[in-house]
């Protein structure tokens, strides 16, 4: 008797054991935009540390071009552009945070390719800064060209793409050059610094922006080489298209809202404007809002609270930061730039 | 319901009916186990298909076909022959090589100080157990990630560059790109040396096993220790000034931006073995001292009225007796070892978990296979490392008499 019924317990917990193992299977494609909006908070997944893209300043807030996208994104979809829960990832952890659901979006200066397209799980949903690797050394070994690096010891961190150009680079060169890999940024800082590396390579932005970190910033310089294609943009889950679509036009926005002039400043008054390209951006004319699922003022909430593309870009690592990188191909194509966004209508 | 009812009543014993068979004990047991593993086998299957199930809804790529895949990335030391036109298979093995060399080299290290120190901890001399206790405590006391910071970022990143290098006796340059050594490069005639080198090693060998049975039998003991000394280093040696030297060395050149030739020894596997043995010392210490305290007093005392002198007591008795105690512990401790040796990616240097948990991971995204992988790895060398020292802690169990 009292074994046909540890029988019976047996067998029940095994069924629901089994089918709480075999029930996840159905959650993971939950719609990412009901989430956060049930949750009243964007989970955002930055870098743990990259001047100009994400740092946490001296007060701790997080400031940067890929935080502001993070701020950008909560502002449409929650009305509030403070909503926003920022887990720093490292290059190794990114896309693993990602596919796990526990960030809603990476906005961490990563390169889109197909190879990550295609086989991670994931969709680049466009590109908010247009980079490429370069090579920093030290002025005081005489290099001129990245042709002349013969024999060099390079620092480069670890799970990017960087580590597969470098290699690509010297090979097709056929040159000699010693990797020397590392997790985090601020290793491969203080590695260079101390001599055990000729050369640091990482994104042209990345190498300026840790040259800023340097104990002497004028003893060290980015070779004119600029070695590949990095363009570097915001990727969410695939298989969620109402995101991936919410995401892609925050992006346009912001990217629209420059064009048309549009600024943090004068967003109040251009909800009076006339010209209908701007009435569309700011929700006043057509239900593109309602068509992605958001409220109609999503984009005026964006740039209100944080401001357009240019002013995003100026902010963190052009003119008004200590960066200071020219827009150059990231400047609008009206200005000879790369950035081009397909029109609000 | 029980054989004894059936035996109730008068009449001839009954022998008892034989209960059905779903209350026999064995039947029940066979059932209860075939549904365990049923179950278990069940219940692994149902997480493997979940899994792949959700990476292929979730698109993302699984399976082990990337082995073969090129990798396109370089590991700055390897001992096998790899380049970023190898395959992410080889990129495994060749993590896989620098960590077995650091966990070796480690377990060495480790070995020799922790013994010295566990020794110099018990020793009469003040300043010397002092000194040794100094050690225990703090090196046991500090995180090891942070010791591996001091070696590495402390320590070696303040040697000078290669141009400024420190020039070491016989050749040697030590700068911040690490230490470089001459390379021998043998001769014509050199394979004489070694062959003389191997026939003083084997001769040794046989003085060994003839003196030993010479002293058990008359009690009369030799100088093997010098006679082997003799036939392993002024064999060879003779050999090798009667052919002319025949061995050149290649030493370490400043060409460009770094130091080509010789045998150049990375700082981040200097930093890795100095920090890893020195830590682990200190717990070698702690277990040599514990075995050797162990040992009953008497056990010297003994020895001591037999006439031994310290040295002897301690090779003969106190050692032998001592290390039953101390070797199942030091096991923890090699394997602790191995298994630290993966903070190796802290300081940049290529061991396992950098190049394959890190790298491959990253390149190829297919975190589930990668990370089986490598929980299958650290198991095999742990077990195999366990394996070895049980049987060694077997060969010298005590033999009851």
């Amino acid at each position: 008797m009292e074994k046909g019924n540890f029988m019976k317990r047996a067998t029940k917990l095994f069924a629901t054991a089994a089918a709480v193992a075999l029930g996840t299977a159905g959650m993971a494609s939950a719609q990412t935009l009901d989430k956060v909006k049930k949750q009243g908070t964007l989970s955002c997944g930055v870098n743990v540390g990259l001047a100009g893209f994400s740092a946490p300043d001296d007060k701790g807030n997080w400031t940067g071009l890929d935080v502001d996208y993070c701020r950008a994104i909560a502002a449409a979809v929650l009305g509030d552009a403070t909503k926003v829960r920022f887990v720093p990832t490292t290059a190794k952890e990114r896309f693993t945070a990602l596919q796990s659901g526990e960030i809603d979006v990476l906005n961490r200066n990563t390169t889109w390719t197909l190879g990550r397209d295609s086989s991670l799980g994931l969709s680049f949903v466009g590109t908010n800064y247009y980079d490429g690797q370069g090579l920093m050394v030290k002025k005081s070994l005489g290099v001129k060209s990245a042709t002349e690096l013969g024999g060099a010891t390079v620092c480069v961190q670890t799970g990017t793409t960087t580590e597969l150009n470098l290699a690509d680079y010297f090979r097709l060169n056929k040159l000699e050059y010693k990797p020397v890999v590392f997790e985090k940024a601020d290793e491969i800082l203080q590695a260079y610094q101390a001599g055990r590396c000729d050369v640091y390579t990482t994104d042209a932005s990345g190498l300026y922006a840790q040259r800023l970190q340097m104990q002497q910033p004028d003893e060290h310089i980015v070779l004119p080489e600029i070695i590949s294609k990095e363009p570097l943009g915001p990727s969410v889950r695939q298989g969620d298209s109402q995101w991936f679509t919410i995401v892609r036009w925050v992006h346009f926005a912001l990217l629209n809202a420059e064009e048309a002039g549009i600024t943090k400043a004068n967003v109040d008054q251009m909800t009076n404007s006339t010209n209908p390209d701007i009435r569309r951006i700011l929700g006043k004319e057509g239900e593109f809002g309602k068509g992605i699922g958001l409220s109609a003022d999503w984009a005026y909430q964006a740039i209100k609270q944080v401001g357009n593309y240019g002013e995003i870009f100026e902010k963190n690592v052009g003119s008004g930061s200590r960066i200071n990188i020219a827009r150059g191909q990231n400047s609008l194509w009206t200005k000879g730039g790369l950035q081009y966004a397909p029109p609000i209508r | 319901m029980t054989a004894t009812t059936n035996r109730q009543g008068p009449g001839p014993l009954v022998p008892p009916a034989k209960p059905s068979l779903l209350y026999r004990p064995e039947f029940r047991q066979a059932v209860y186990q075939i549904l365990l593993v049923v179950g278990l086998v069940a219940g692994f299957w149902a997480i493997a298909h979940n899994v792949s199930e959700n990476l292929a809804r979730q698109n993302i790529a699984s399976g082990f076909g990337f082995w073969n895949r090129t990798s396109g990335f370089d590991i700055s030391q390897s001992l096998i022959t790899y380049n970023n036109q190898s395959t992410y298979g080889q990129a495994f093995w060749a993590g896989l090589f620098n960590t077995l060399l650091v966990a070796a080299l480690g377990v060495v290290f480790a070995t020799l100080l922790g013994f010295i120190i566990g020794i110099g901890r018990l020793s009469s001399n003040w300043l010397i157990a002092r000194l040794c206790g100094a050690y225990v405590e703090t090196l046991r006391n500090l995180p090891l990630l942070l010791q591996l910071f001091f070696w590495y970022f402390a320590v070696l990143k303040n040697l000078p560059g290669p141009r400024q290098s420190i020039v070491l006796p016989a050749g040697a340059t030590l700068n911040v790109r690490g230490l470089y050594i001459p390379a021998p490069v043998p001769e014509q005639g050199f394979n004489a040396v070694l062959i003389a080198f191997a026939m003083g090693i084997v001769a040794s060998i046989g003085v060994y096993m003839w003196a030993r049975r010479r002293q058990l039998a008359t009690g009369e003991r030799f100088p093997v220790l010098w006679t082997t000394l003799a036939l392993i280093l002024l064999l060879p040696g003779a050999v090798y000034i009667a052919l002319g030297q025949p061995l050149g060395w290649e030493y370490p050149v400043l060409r460009g931006f770094n130091f080509q030739g010789g045998i150049p020894i990375q700082p981040e596997l200097m930093a890795l073995v100095v920090g890893l043995s020195t830590y682990t010392a200190s717990f070698i210490a702690e277990i040599v001292r514990a075995g050797i305290a162990g040992v009953p007093r008497g056990q010297r005392e003994a020895a001591n009225a037999l006439g031994l002198s310290s040295g002897l007591t301690m090779r003969l008795v106190v050692i032998p007796q001592a290390l039953r105690i101390i070797i199942p512990p030091l096991t923890s401790q090699y394997l602790n070892l191995a298994k630290n040796s993966s903070l190796a990616v802290a300081i940049g240097y290529p061991d396992f978990v950098s190049v394959f948990t890190g790298t491959v991971l990253n390149q190829t995204g297919q975190a589930v296979e990668v990370i089986l992988l490598t929980m299958l790895v650290f198991l095999t060398i742990s077990l195999i490392t366990s394996a070895f020292m049980n049987w060694f802690n077997k060969h010298i169990a005590l033999v009851e008499r």
